[in-house]
């Protein structure tokens, strides 16, 4: 067979894993939005308790989503390097994306550590359950993505530039852009909505 | 250390001890005797020989085959259960207290609901989708044939949960949708329901894997020319069904865990406490399950199509009528789910919505009908046995879809909600639709993957078994319904007058029983006479679409040449104009087996039976394993092997010969 024919199946092959990721990025969509459609019908059952008004605070939110919004950057920017064939620049962005991934979660978990020792756990009332499972939810899918990373630079460093490895990095950059956008939903939804109700 | 679990949790009613230990030492006894007979290395020879062929292959025509197993395994447990069901309405009645006490027998009709949809037609469905879609699209394989593994044993791995619940512990009692606040922890305490959850939810994702798997071959792998309206309606059918699979089943994902979260980690999404809302998990359950109604019955329909057009020889009546059917279907499907709880406080303009929506839904559903019978009239009927299911099914499907507007009539539904006339009508639309069905489509495609015919007059007896077993069995249940006896009934008062009925019905089941009976005898026997029943043409029935136009039973690669296509029914015009088929073989890279598939799902039900029991730590473990071997399976990139063109040369040369002297 010839180079050119090999090259014309393997593309085909890339082509139906990205449309095929992409269906898949649909279904984490009705995943979330049900989670979304759950928050939105409990989020005045607090029980007595504490609302979104009282418990959240914005600034430090909003820490949260520049960081993952600038995250979303520069795991563009490794695909921009990986297309340029410029190994260390690649490197170098992904360990960055991975740096600010982590720092997101870091900032989650605080955020909930400090919600559960004050006393407003999930436990608490119908709200901070769907609360917790809605904005959890998002962080598990950021514990997945930084594992799933952490897969890919060690891919990358075995084998260098292949198919496969920019194939994976293209659906990486996919899942990471989805994530991003799934938060700005729930910054608008969870956050900003909560605290002008 | 060990959760929940105990020594208490193991079975302490005599008779369940002796059927258990009885079932133990047969199959022991059994196995011990094989033994002796073969002998050692010929037991070592066979499970090597499942193993390597059967258990890790990613072969979709073996994963298919080994799906249709499980779920007739899964029939004879769910016939089990109705049965149960049936002796005890039946005999239950003022003094009498029939054969099982009410909090088993509310187990066994929440395990018969569970097991049928789940794990029998969902199994039989993926199974024939597996044998024949990348067939019919003209291609080797589905889009991604390692994930098609995984699918089918997370599948197996909830069918395994959920039989578990057999023996260490018990099974739910709060029916097959596990509605709050009875499901939640204060009102169900012990294991059924996250033995329910837990299944579903592994068997669930594996479903959800499919939808997407199939829905990117559908659209990405057609063979050249097969334009999306020279599809094979059964193909459209599929991804009509796909579709809702992909809209519909994270739904179920999330609402499961919801219920999970509410069970294990004291959270208040459904509890009647804490500002709990349970009319929330009964909205999302149904816009999951109303879809789901629809997911199993259009490939159903798809099938149907295929065999009304083969066995009438004539072009399928109306196509594209057929195809904005499917279409419509697909979308109505979404907006109907309120109908399943009229009764529950939505007020009167929702329910006139919904209910108007309900009925609308059987426009396009009478198109269909009518284009089947359209494509019969004229033409030159054969009445085989797919053709008899397809008879049946008709008129059953009639009736019940006449029953289904009338319970789409909000008032109507006020008075027969939760009464055994809807159990009626919908296991009219589940086994007179879904079940014959796949019935039609395994007794038609059968010859294309082993290579010989199902014996016809066992089949036939078999439809007449089950025709009439179900008019029987179902007949008396809308009367029932009518006079005011409910669903999940374990006893009821002889004044009601209901027991002459009841027993009728337990009759049905007991023909329905016979025609499962008659349908295992039908294996049996067409395996013993395999060489009287030999398709030697790969083409047995005279058919139209590209599957017929390889040999039986069809080589692992399918198609030595990847077929162009000009029109609908393109193996019937190939035929018509006798085009000689080219023999310019070029090698074929096909994926390696692998038994990874069956690793993850392991490991996913280790997971799945430890949080069941509170097992924490082995809970941790089993996810972990997941993650890991995800990750190791996609450092591996050796996934394929290589058949030469000479090779494929030889088999082709062999099936021409056979052809030949035919």
């Amino acid at each position: 067979m010839t180079t050119q024919a090999e090259q014309k199946i393997h593309q085909a092959e890339t082509n139906k894993t990205i449309f095929g990721f992409w269906v898949y990025i649909m279904t984490d969509c009705v995943l979330f939005a049900t989670l979304f459609a759950t928050y939105a019908v409990l989020h005045n059952n607090t029980f007595g308790g504490p609302g979104a008004r009282e418990l959240f605070s914005m600034p430090f939110v909003l820490a949260e989503t520049l960081i993952l919004l600038t995250s979303s950057f520069t795991i563009g920017l490794a695909v921009l390097a990986a297309r340029q064939k410029r190994l260390a620049l690649v490197y170098s962005w992904l360990a960055v994306t991975f740096i600010l991934g982590a720092a997101f979660l870091g900032l989650e978990l605080h955020e909930f550590s400090n919600l559960v020792s004050e006393g407003h756990s999930w436990r608490a009332s119908a709200f901070l359950s769907a609360f917790f499972t809605l904005v959890g939810t998002h962080g598990l899918h950021i514990t997945s993505g930084l594992i799933w990373m952490t897969v890919l630079i060690a891919q990358i460093f075995r084998k260098g530039f292949t198919g496969s490895t920019l194939k994976r990095l293209a659906l990486f950059s996919l899942f990471w852009h989805f994530l991003d956008i799934v938060w700005v939903f729930i910054f608008t939804v969870v956050y900003l909505l909560g605290a002008s109700a | 250390m060990l959760g929940r679990l105990n020594w208490d949790v193991l079975p302490n009613d005599p008779f369940t001890i002796i059927a258990l230990v009885a079932t133990g030492l047969i199959a022991g006894a059994g196995l011990a005797v094989l033994l002796k007979i073969k002998g050692l290395a010929w037991a070592r020879k066979t499970v090597m020989y499942i193993w390597r062929e059967w258990l890790t292959s990613l072969d979709p025509k073996k994963i298919g085959v080994m799906y249709i197993l499980v779920a007739v395994a899964m029939l004879l447990r769910g016939a089990a259960d109705a049965g149960m069901m049936r002796a005890q309405q039946a005999l239950s009645v003022g003094d009498s207290h029939g054969i099982l006490q009410s909090d088993t027998f509310q187990q066994v009709f929440s395990a018969h609901g569970t097991i049928m949809i789940f794990f029998v037609a969902m199994g039989l469905m993926f199974g024939i989708i597996n044998l024949v879609l990348p067939l019919q699209l003209g291609a080797r394989d589905v889009a991604f044939p390692f994930l098609n593994s995984v699918s089918f044993w997370l599948f197996s791995a909830g069918m395994i949960l959920i039989n578990l619940s057999l023996v260490l512990g018990e099974f739910s009692a709060a029916g097959w949708l596990a509605y709050p606040p009875l499901s939640e922890l204060q009102y169900s305490p012990g294991v059924g329901v996250d033995y329910w959850i837990w299944a579903l939810q592994i068997a669930g994702v594996g479903s959800l894997l499919s939808g997407v798997n199939f829905l990117v071959t559908i659209l990405k792998m057609r063979a050249p020319g097969m334009t999306l309206m020279r599809m094979p309606i059964f193909a459209w059918s599929v991804m009509g069904s796909m579709l809702l699979v992909v809209f519909a089943f994270p739904i179920l994902t999330a609402t499961l865990a919801m219920l999970s979260l509410d069970r294990t980690l004291g959270m208040h999404f459904f509890t009647s406490d804490f500002g709990g809302n349970a009319m929330m998990y009964i909205n999302l359950i149904w816009a999951w399950g109303h879809p789901e109604v629809y997911i199993l019955v259009l490939p159903a329909f798809g099938i149907f199509s295929e065999v009304v057009a083969t066995f009438s020889r004539k072009r399928l009546f109306g196509y594209t009528s057929m195809v904005w059917a499917i279409a419509a279907i697909t979308f109505l499907s979404f907006v109907v789910w309120l109908h399943h709880f009229f009764t529950m406080g939505a007020g009167a303009n929702v329910n006139a919505f919904f209910g108007i929506m309900t009925m609308i839904i059987s426009i396009p559903t009478g198109v269909k009908v009518f284009n089947w019978l359209f494509t019969m009239y004229g033409g030159r009927v054969r009445f085989t046995s797919p053709m008899l299911w397809f008879i049946g099914f008709v008129i059953t499907f009639t009736i019940g879809g006449a029953t289904g507007v009338l319970l789409a009539v909000p008032a109507a539904d006020f008075q027969l909600h939760n009464s055994l006339f809807l159990v009626a009508h919908f296991h009219n639309m589940i086994i007179g639709g879904v079940v014959f069905g796949y019935f039609a489509g395994l007794t038609y495609w059968f010859p294309k993957i082993f290579g010989f015919r199902l014996n016809e007059k066992l089949g036939k007896l078999a439809f007449w078994f089950w025709l009439s077993g179900f008019c029987f069995a179902f007949i008396p249940l809308y009367i029932l319904g009518m006079m005011g006896a409910t669903r999940r009934l374990d006893h009821y008062d002889p004044s009601m007058g209901w027991q002459g009925l009841f027993i009728v019905a337990g009759f049905g089941v007991v023909l329905i029983g016979l025609g499962v009976a008659t349908q295992i005898l039908q294996f049996y026997v067409s395996i013993r006479d395999r060489h009287l029943n030999r398709d030697l043409t790969g083409d047995p029935w005279e058919g139209r679409t590209l599957e017929w136009s390889i040999a039986s039973p069809a080589p692992v690669y399918n198609f030595a040449i990847i077929p162009k296509v000009h029109g609908r029914d393109a193996f019937w015009e190939t035929k018509q104009n006798g085009t000689t088929t080219s023999t310019d073989y070029t090698d074929i890279h096909l994926p390696k087996n692998t038994p990874f598939g069956i690793f993850i799902a392991a490991s996913s039900l280790v997971a799945g039976f430890a949080i069941i029991w509170h097992i924490w730590w082995l809970a941790g473990l089993g996810l972990l394993g997941v993650i890991g071997l995800i990750i190791i399976r996609s450092f591996d990139e050796q996934t394929e092997y290589t058949i030469t063109a000479k090779e494929i040369a030889k088999v082709e040369a062999a099936f021409a010969k056979q052809k030949a002297t035919a």
